[in-house]
């Protein structure tokens, strides 16, 4: 049995409530947009890529406090990151959530490791995942995902 | 004294039905089970079971051909859950009644059968904003395809059909009214007699979508006057897989057949085919013959019920919700007041998207839906991405009421609000 407090824990309340980086970045190199058409998840995302590092990047969006917080932790953990380290991190975040025994590297996740819970919840993976797809398909030029796609 | 005792009984009923419907005995998350997400789906009464189950166990048999006992059998049991049905929505006759998977395949047979062959180029379709896709997509796809054109009608600041927008726009170049006899969202209760008469009086034809009127309100096509009236079974007790559409017996006889195969067929020779008699032309393939029979027994059982007292049911919980609701800071509900509605409730809470609410809401054991509920453009129409809704049906008590709205409150202390 979940407890309510592994899913809706103090970092994903927070995030929900004071999102991080939101906005549109100045100058973007990358932008996507995602669809989670479950929930109604949107996430529009930009960055801005220079010698294979991310510059900035920000998110707007409406949704679910687990695809919103998603998307700013998200966004607060690859600023300033090489583009390679960053998609290590979302593979990463993706096994925690979709592979059934996988043992995560909290290390590696930081703050990601709060939205372990929504693993029990298999509604909601949905929603956790979509900024992680809205940040694959800017990186690799795609305009519009949906988290349907997989 | 005596309507003091009536009330005991209908009590006691009521509890009756919660006891015949073993899902609603479950406990989740260590919570007793309040079943609120019944416009999506109803529980199944034990007596509905049976009756599948003895299909099953003594006559599983295919219907309309076997000469042998088995067979018979089975087709005496569907016929006679056609007849059953019919008379559950008022059908002058069992034959007007074809048997389909549910109301989306009712609309979809009355779509490709009646409106590819009759609507033409510049021909308009009437529908509502508040329509279930699928009372909405089939009718975009034939638009498309004979370049007819879709005029929406949108609602009253009370969230009730706008009727004088309604009636101005009902214009001799509509063809097809394609209208909700109650909101899935809502709970908006149309009055379609009138509007059915509107449509007759400028010869166009109307198709009711009663997949949740059949289950609320008591229903008689014929006193309608319906063209076609589709409904399913697994939101009024009974199992998925069946629903049936009732269609004007004339426009029926006319109409090309939906599915083409074994069953519906008349003779068929290497070059050409003709067709069964209505209804079996539209019943290609062997029918859910254990879905039929299931479908009568919910039939039978809401009529034995009385579906006036369903209507009574839900009116009673909605006089008990609506202010209960109330007390939760920052709730608001969407729809027209109690008495305009079915046993529906719509709503948002601020600040908190729906589908965390529903998450919340299902760890104390309270089952509801949340997002736009097959209902994109009334979402679109209302301002708001997604809603919550808690529906009710006739096993639901004021206790379930107050587990929703304590529910509703731990929600607040979860976000803080």
């Amino acid at each position: 049995m979940v407890d309510l407090d592994d899913i809706y824990s103090e970092v994903i309340l927070e995030h929900n409530k004071h999102p991080r980086n939101r906005g549109r970045v100045e100058n973007a190199t990358h932008e996507s947009h995602c669809d989670n058409p479950v929930c109604g998840d949107k996430i529009d995302l930009s960055l801005r890529v220079r010698n294979g590092r991310i510059e900035d990047v920000r998110f707007l969006g409406e949704g679910c406090a687990i695809s919103q917080s998603s998307a700013s932790i998200m966004t607060q953990m690859i600023k300033g990151k090489p583009v390679a380290e960053a998609e290590a991190l979302g593979e990463e975040f993706r096994q925690m959530l979709l592979e059934g025994d996988y043992e995560p590297n909290a290390a590696k996740l930081g703050d990601l490791i709060a939205l372990q819970g929504v693993k029990k919840l298999h509604a909601r993976v949905k929603c956790a995942v979509c900024a992680w797809h809205a940040l694959r398909a800017a990186l690799t030029g795609t305009a519009t995902v949906s988290t349907e796609e997989e | 004294m005596n309507a003091e005792k009536n009330r005991h009984a209908i009590e006691r009923d009521f509890r009756l039905v919660a006891d015949d419907c073993p899902v609603l005995q479950h406990v989740v998350h260590g919570k007793r089970l309040v079943y609120l997400d019944n416009a999506a789906m109803t529980q199944m009464p034990r007596p509905v079971m049976e009756a599948m189950q003895a299909f099953y166990t003594h006559y599983n048999a295919n219907v309309h051909r076997g000469i042998h006992y088995l067979s018979e059998k089975a087709t005496d049991a569907y016929e006679e859950a056609r007849d059953k049905v019919a008379r559950f929505l008022g059908a002058p006759e069992a034959e007007s009644i074809v048997f389909t998977r549910n109301a989306t395949e009712s609309l979809n047979l009355v779509a490709y059968s009646w409106a590819r062959e009759n609507l033409h180029a510049g021909d308009e379709v009437l529908l509502s904003v508040m329509e279930h896709h699928s009372n909405l997509v089939p009718w975009q796809q034939m638009a498309d395809e004979v370049g007819a054109k879709l005029i929406y009608i949108g609602l009253t600041p009370e969230g009730l059909l706008d009727m004088e927008e309604l009636r101005q726009r009902l214009t001799p170049r509509v063809k097809l009214v394609a209208i909700t006899e109650m909101s899935n969202v809502l709970g908006t209760i149309v009055p379609v007699a009138g509007i059915i008469r509107l449509a007759h009086e400028v010869g166009a034809i109307a198709v009711i979508d009663g997949a949740q009127s059949a289950a609320h309100l008591p229903v008689s096509v014929s006193e309608l006057d319906a063209d076609f009236y589709a409904c399913s079974g697994y939101k009024m007790l009974g199992p998925t897989g069946i629903g049936a559409l009732y269609g004007r017996m004339e426009l029926l006889q006319k109409m090309r057949p939906f599915n083409y195969g074994g069953s519906m067929i008349g003779h068929v020779e290497l070059a050409r085919t003709t067709w069964a008699e209505v209804p079996q032309k539209f019943e290609g393939g062997t029918p859910n013959i254990g879905g039929a029979i299931g479908m009568a027994a919910a039939a039978d059982y809401l009529t034995r019920f009385g579906m006036e007292r369903v209507r009574a049911h839900d009116q009673k919980l909605l006089a008990y919700a609506f202010p209960r609701l109330r007390e939760v800071p920052g709730l608001t509900s969407y729809g027209p007041p109690p008495e305009r509605r079915g046993g529906i409730i719509a709503f948002t809470l601020a600040g908190v998207h729906p589908h965390d609410i529903a998450t919340i809401l299902d760890r104390e054991g309270v089952a509801v839906r949340a997002g736009h509920h097959c209902a994109e453009p009334l979402h679109h129409y209302l301002g708001i991405s997604a809603s919550v809704r808690a529906s009710f049906y006739i096993y639901n008590r004021e206790e379930d009421v107050d587990q929703l709205v304590q529910a509703l409150h731990k929600v607040k202390e979860v976000f803080g609000g």
